[in-house]
């Protein structure tokens, strides 16, 4: 299949396909594992999905304000998501 | 009694994900893909890594174009809820004067964007509009097409005219939901005019309220057509909001990959914005029952 209507290069392509694969996985832990919403410091009820969701969004801010202020060195940005990510599971 | 959870009917909206993965998805995926590379035309493409988005990131032309949206958005959010939410508890609740205004009130939603836009762009004319003219007849300095504020004036009242009557059909059908009993219980206790509103009405509104300060703020944070028709974003960048200067971006200047790192921070601004209006909504819908 030509992919250039796309314009596709490897690392988007790598980009997509690991939230493809992100979002398969927490569609099959919701279907094995159904589980309640719970309350956490945001004081508002989330699902796994919804701390998903909140990661995602979040890591893209973390990686424009590190692009921003610090400049184009994103592995320390994505350390940075880790924890972000982390902190988001543990207490959101 | 626990409701039972049926997961099966996400496949119910199958047909409709397809769609947006062909309306939705697919774009952005090539938006994603053109923000990391450059081109000069004839679908070749260079790769630029992350230039783009520094770029964006240090570009002033960008922060005063999100600035300026910002404001636009404010501004029209602080005139139409206010607005709309005193129609609504001024309208006829019922008989013919109620069908009446909400007919009316419908029909400035139902004229198409660039219509709005002629339509105040004539209006607004010095030489042969009512409005221009009037203001002009009356000493009042008043030149759209040269003047900062009167640029910004226009497509505020134009904006107001064409929306507010989206927020107050939402706050009127709100109100309307409210039982008589309410009320009732209200005037035994002697409540004010102000504590029935404020104890009774706005607490009952709140949910279509949060409907409409939503819808309202997607649509401002996202409007080109009216004031592109009325301005053209002028006078200089004046009224260049952000859909205005991304287009003239992308398809003026034909700079896909800066534009494309542009329109990928303005989704994000876009959904972040959404997903705390989408949260507060639904914590009040829990809240209300």
């Amino acid at each position: 299949m030509k992919m250039e209507w796309m314009a596709w290069t490897t690392p988007t392509a790598i980009f997509f396909i690991v939230i493809a694969c992100t979002l398969t996985v927490f569609t099959v832990l919701a279907i094995k594992f159904p589980e309640a919403p719970r309350m956490g410091i945001l004081r508002t009820e989330t699902t796994r999905g919804d701390r998903l969701f909140i990661t995602l969004l979040g890591s893209a801010f973390i990686n424009l304000a590190w692009l921003g202020v610090v400049g184009a060195n994103q592995p320390y940005a994505l350390m940075v998501c880790l924890a972000y990510a982390v902190a988001v599971f543990r207490w959101v | 009694m626990e409701k039972t959870v049926n997961q099966k009917a996400w496949f119910l909206i199958l047909p409709v994900l397809l769609l947006v993965a062909f309306s939705a998805v697919i774009p952005l995926m090539t938006v994603v893909n053109y923000s990391v590379q450059d081109t000069f035309g004839n679908n070749q493409f260079f790769w630029a890594g992350l230039e783009w988005f520094e770029e964006m990131l240090r570009s002033e032309r960008m922060w005063d174009a999100l600035g300026r949206q910002l404001m636009f958005s404010a501004i029209i959010l602080a005139i139409q809820v206010p607005l709309g939410v005193f129609i609504a508890l001024n309208m006829p609740k019922s008989g013919f004067w109620s069908s009446f205004c909400l007919v009316m009130m419908s029909l400035p939603l139902l004229i198409p964007w660039n219509v709005v836009g002629t339509i105040w762009q004539i209006f607004g004319r010095v030489d042969i509009g009512l409005l221009g003219y009037t203001l002009d007849a009356l000493g009042i300095p008043y030149n759209y097409t040269q003047n900062t504020f009167a640029a910004w004036v226009t497509i505020i009242v134009m904006d107001v005219w064409h929306w507010t009557s989206l927020v107050a059909l939402l706050a009127f059908a709100g109100l309307k939901s409210i039982p008589d009993a309410y009320y009732q219980a209200a005037k035994i206790d002697q409540a004010s005019r102000w504590a029935i509103f404020r104890y009774i009405e706005l607490p009952k509104m709140m949910g279509v309220l949060m409907i409409a300060i939503l819808l309202r703020f997607m649509d401002s944070f996202m409007i080109y057509t009216e004031p592109f028709v009325v301005t053209g974003g002028g006078p200089g960048n004046a009224t260049t909001l952000l859909s205005i200067d991304l287009v003239k971006m992308a398809l003026g200047q034909f700079d896909l990959g800066p534009a494309a790192a542009f329109s990928i921070m303005y989704y994000l601004v876009i959904l972040l914005i959404s997903y705390v209006f989408y949260t507060v909504m639904t914590n009040l819908d829990k809240k209300g029952g």
